[in-house]
């Protein structure tokens, strides 16, 4: 009994030795367990720097440091760090603000005036204990002239941006300019002269956004066209629009087409009017129109977001030709599935201009072409260099 | 001159904006806060004139007796309930807060029916897709191809039906390859499309080329 029992306690003993081992072994390969155990005097943080923040408009500094090594995730009494301010080394020091733990950058944009100097001090807290950095400093806060972190953007610019004017240049010297067809488009006609021939009316919706989206924008150019195909056959045109602002350019334009092609008696301010600005309540509103009016051809054309869907496929269900535009990816499918003719994308863009047979508008389409071509190259030669690992060729293309 | 003024407008705006994106330094940096707010105002004050373009129409549906007049005689009352109880008896400028008349009407009117509208595109959801996913030619097959495997990879029955399969290699890492990859680049080189389209319009509408928005010709 008296052996067992010395045997149990030496077991013991071997055990615990090895349980303390293995934690003092666990806690070698911690990182950051070369700082001093907890309950150990705080400790401030070091490489305190202080700089201009880049690309601002001024008034704001970036302060970094390296994280106090008292500073660990076991150490829930660490508080974190305040930073504290001034016009001069010597003081006085006011704080402009406090970071959690485990941060290492402050941007301070409290007050500060361009084109003086500023010192820093970042002080470590662990309760009522504290530990302040070195000053750092001076650091001049000052507006910059040009964003560094987008020159990708502004040479992309310049390149396509000089490529689309020198195809308008070059179509305006009347060079011929090759377009493949947009079925689309080439389908406008068609769609209005079978809403003539029916003796029904022609539904155009430019979307549920405002002037300031490109999309309406688009949408309004194509608006232009298809009310001059209207004013020519004399089909009977109505534009519901959800914006005020879209309504009145709806009706600068539609007026201008109908002058233009020596109509105007024709045109009358009723037929653009104004729904709701709501987007379901549009869409409802759009839904009793074509279920009771029955048009013969619906355009929807512009920025639409979950009511094309429900306004596709009531055009649909009351058997209207259908041609959609949009940029907007996620709605892309349902036009497809539910309209006869969908623009997709770039195609909604270049309606305008397709449709208008100007050579400057159409120059600027051959510029956008080769700027895919570009774009193509680009992606090839990404594919193989990133591919091949000799150089992170993404972030060449990364935007701030 | 009508026509000069507002071109120059887009020329002068659509440049402070490019110029704005570069440059950080002010008066630039402020441009984009200040012109939105112009944006903000303009609107406000454009509100009024759809609404009042919606009474007119509406008012003269009714008085002409036109076909589908009572659905005109219904915006003008609604219109008119709306605007009295928000303006006249729901606490003023709190006519938002909860409990007012204008929050009864806001919560158990407008908010219902918005939403059936919003409910109602499940079912029109259903009829697209029953069109779409028709196997009529070799695209409409591949399309109900993949539509069938990711939406059977998105449920856990997809994990179970193939889950004699090793780790990797079952139906709901097939519908992330076909979501991830193939769907991905399709979108991504729509997308660039639409960009490359955004800057030849943007282009267009700086150089005074593109003026269909203002009623002119191009």
């Amino acid at each position: 009994m008296g052996i067992e029992l010395r045997r149990a306690i030496l077991l013991a003993l071997v055990l615990l030795a090895g349980t303390l081992l293995s934690h003092a072994r666990v806690g070698a390969q911690t990182p950051g367990s070369a700082a001093e155990p907890i309950g150990a005097p705080l400790l401030p943080p070091a490489s305190v720097v202080a700089d201009d923040t880049p690309n601002d408009s001024g008034r704001s500094l970036t302060l970094r440091w390296a994280l106090s090594p008292s500073d660990r995730e076991e150490d829930g009494a660490f508080a974190g760090y305040q930073i504290l301010r001034a016009q001069s080394p010597e003081g006085p020091f006011v704080a402009v603000g406090d970071t959690p733990a485990r941060t290492a950058e402050f941007v301070d944009n409290r007050e500060l005036r361009d084109g003086t100097r500023y010192y820093y001090q970042i002080v470590a807290r662990r309760g009522d204990a504290l530990a302040p950095s070195v000053i750092a400093g001076p650091a001049i806060p000052a507006a910059q002239w040009f964003h560094t972190g987008r020159v990708n953007t502004l040479i992309a610019v310049l390149v396509l941006s000089g490529l689309i004017i020198y195809f308008i240049e070059h179509a305006r010297r009347g060079r011929p300019i090759f377009l493949r067809k947009i079925a689309g488009l080439d389908a406008v006609d068609e769609a209005v002269g079978r809403a003539t021939e029916m003796g029904k009316k022609i539904l155009f919706i430019p979307g549920t956004q405002d002037m300031d989206s490109v999309q309406t924008l688009a949408g309004i150019a194509i608006l232009g066209r298809v009310a001059r195909t209207t004013a020519t056959y004399g089909s009977a045109l109505e534009v519901p629009v959800s914006r005020s602002l879209v309504m009145v350019a709806a009706r600068e334009t539609v007026k201008e087409s109908y002058l233009a092609t020596g109509h105007p008696d024709s045109y009358n301010d009723d037929m653009v009017y104004y729904l709701t600005d709501d987007q379901f309540g549009y869409a409802a509103a759009l839904e009793g129109i074509m279920v009771r009016e029955k048009p013969a051809a619906i355009f929807l054309q512009g920025h639409f977001y979950a009511e094309a869907l429900i306004l596709a496929e009531n055009g649909n269900s009351i058997g209207a030709i259908q041609i959609a535009g949009t940029a907007e990816p996620s709605q892309l499918p349902f036009f497809v599935a539910t309209c006869d003719y969908t623009l997709i994308g770039e195609e909604f863009f270049v309606a305008g201009a397709y449709l208008s047979r100007e050579p400057r508008q159409l120059g600027s389409l051959k510029g956008q072409d080769l700027g895919k071509a570009i774009i193509l190259a680009l992606l090839l030669v990404g594919i193989v260099v990133q591919t091949a690992g000799i150089f992170d060729f993404a972030s060449l293309f990364v935007v701030q | 001159m009508k026509r000069r003024i507002p071109l120059l407008l887009t020329t002068l705006v659509g440049v402070i904006f490019v110029v704005q994106f570069f440059v950080p330094h002010k008066p630039f940096s402020d441009m984009q806060g200040l012109l939105s707010d112009w944006v903000q105002i303009i609107a406000a004050f454009a509100i009024w004139l759809g609404a009042l373009n919606l009474m007119r129409v509406s008012a003269e549906n009714v008085q002409r007796r036109e076909r589908n007049w009572p659905y005109a005689a219904i915006i003008i009352a609604s219109f008119l309930a709306i605007s009295v109880v928000g303006f006249f008896f729901s606490g003023g400028t709190h006519f938002q807060d909860p409990g007012t008349p204008f929050d009864w009407m806001y919560q158990n009117v407008y908010n219902p029916l918005s939403a059936t509208m919003f409910a109602m595109l499940a079912f029109y959801v259903a009829s697209a897709s029953y069109r779409a996913f028709r196997a009529r030619n070799r695209e409409a097959t591949l399309l109900l191809l993949a539509g069938f495997l990711v939406m059977l990879g998105r449920v856990p029955v997809g994990d179970k039906l193939s889950g004699f399969l090793p780790e990797g290699y079952r139906l709901s890492n097939l519908a992330d390859l076909i979501m991830n990859i193939p769907n991905k680049a399709g979108q991504r080189a729509i997308m660039i499309g639409i960009a490359l389209g955004i800057v030849s319009t943007s282009l267009r509408l700086i150089l005074g080329i593109e003026k269909s928005h203002l009623g002119g010709e191009g």
